[in-house]
C-alpha cells in the first residue's frame, strides 16, 4: 500500500515535469535569460501553495497517516555550502538542463543523452562525499 | 480533455508540485529528489571507502520508489499524454538558440544536439558529462536541490534555501550569458 502511494506520488511528479516543460533543456535556457514568464510562474505558483500549506501544517499541528504530527525540519544554519553549492549546481542545471527530478522524467520520454547526464550526478556526488572534509560549509 | 496533450499551464503545473509536496508529508516522507543520487551511490558501495555513504539505505528505499515513479511518469507523459513535443519558447530564446547552433529550438522537447546519443558528438559528451557532475556535487554541497531548496525549502521560509536558489540562478545566468558563447 505505502509502495503504491510513494510510486503514485512519484508518476504524478513525472508527468508534470514532463507536461510543464520544466524537463526540457529550452525552458531552463529560456528562463536563465528571463525571456519568459512560463517556468518563473511555476515555482512561484509551487512556492505560494507551498508555504500556505506548510503554514497551515504548523498552524493545525497536521498529522501523517500514521497519526504522528508532520515536522518540518529547519535547514542548518550556513552560507558558504549553501552559496557556492548552489552556484555549482546552477551552472550544470544550466548546461545539462536538468535537475535531479526531471533527469529520471527524460529517462523515462526516452531521450537517450540524460544517462550520461545521469551517471556523472552520480560521479559529482560521489565526488563531494570524498572532498566534503576539505570543502568551507 | 485536449488540454491534456497540450503543454501545461504554469498556474496548473505549479500548483500540482505543491501537491506532491504535500502528499509526501502525509505520507511521512520529505520531498527531495538529489538525495536519490546518494542512496544510488551507496548502493554501488561508495559506503565502504567515504563515510558520507556509509549509511542504512533501506531507510531510503522509498524515495527510490518515488524516483521510479518519476520514470515511469516521463514515459507516459512522452508516449500517451503528448501528440506534439515541440517546446514553444519565446522567439527571443529561438532567435538566440539559433545563433548558438541549435536549429531545432521551438521545434523539440531537448535538443538533439546534445540528448540523442545515437549522433552525438564528443563534445557535446563532454559537456553533458560536465553539467552532470556539477549538478550531482553541486546539489549535495547544497544540502539539495530544486525540490529541496527551491519548493520544501522556500516554502519553510528557510533562509539557506533563499542563498542556495540565489546561487542556483547566479550559476545558471553565469553560465548562459558568460559560458554558453565561449562554448558553444
Amino acid at each position: 500500500m505505502k509502495f503504491i502511494s510513494y510510486l503514485v506520488i512519484g508518476i504524478l511528479f513525472g508527468i508534470t515535469m514532463f507536461k510543464s516543460e520544466a524537463a526540457s533543456w529550452f525552458r531552463i535556457y529560456e528562463m536563465f535569460r528571463f525571456d519568459s514568464f512560463h517556468m518563473y510562474g511555476i515555482i512561484g505558483s509551487a512556492l505560494a501553495f507551498g508555504i500556505l500549506i506548510t503554514q497551515w501544517i504548523k498552524k493545525k499541528n497536521i498529522k501523517d497517516i500514521n497519526g504522528t504530527p508532520i515536522q518540518i525540519q529547519s535547514k542548518q544554519k550556513g552560507f558558504k555550502r549553501y552559496f557556492f553549492g548552489g552556484i555549482i549546481f546552477g551552472l550544470g542545471w544550466a548546461l545539462a538542463g536538468a535537475c535531479p527530478g526531471p533527469m529520471f522524467t527524460l529517462l523515462g520520454a526516452n531521450y537517450t543523452g540524460i544517462t550520461i547526464v545521469i551517471i556523472s550526478a552520480l560521479l559529482g556526488t560521489y565526488l563531494y562525499g570524498i572532498l566534503r572534509d576539505k570543502l568551507p560549509h | 480533455m485536449d488540454w491534456m496533450y497540450d503543454s501545461w499551464p504554469w498556474y496548473v503545473s505549479g500548483p500540482i508540485l505543491a501537491l506532491v509536496m504535500l502528499l509526501l508529508l502525509i505520507v511521512g516522507k520529505r520531498f527531495g529528489m538529489s538525495s536519490n543520487l546518494r542512496t544510488l551511490c551507496t548502493i554501488c558501495g561508495a559506503g565502504k571507502k567515504t563515510s558520507f555513504f556509509n549509511f542504512d539505505w533501506k531507510a531510503q528505499q522509498w524515495n527510490l520508489v518515488v524516483m521510479a515513479g518519476t520514470i515511469i511518469g516521463g514515459f507516459i507523459a512522452s508516449h500517451f499524454l503528448t501528440n506534439d513535443h515541440a517546446v514553444f519558447i519565446s522567439e527571443n530564446t529561438i532567435k538566440h538558440l539559433n545563433e548558438l547552433g541549435f536549429m531545432d529550438a521551438g521545434k523539440a522537447y531537448v535538443p538533439s544536439m546534445l540528448f540523442d546519443l545515437s549522433t552525438i558528438s564528443i563534445k557535446s559528451l563532454i559537456l553533458l558529462f560536465a553539467g552532470g557532475l556539477m549538478v550531482g556535487f553541486g546539489a549535495r554541497y547544497a544540502g539539495g536541490c530544486t525540490s529541496g531548496h527551491a519548493i520544501s525549502g522556500l516554502s519553510n521560509l528557510q533562509l539557506p534555501s533563499l542563498i542556495a536558489v540565489i546561487g542556483f540562478f547566479a550559476g545558471g545566468i553565469l553560465m548562459i550569458y558568460v559560458l554558453f558563447p565561449l562554448i558553444f
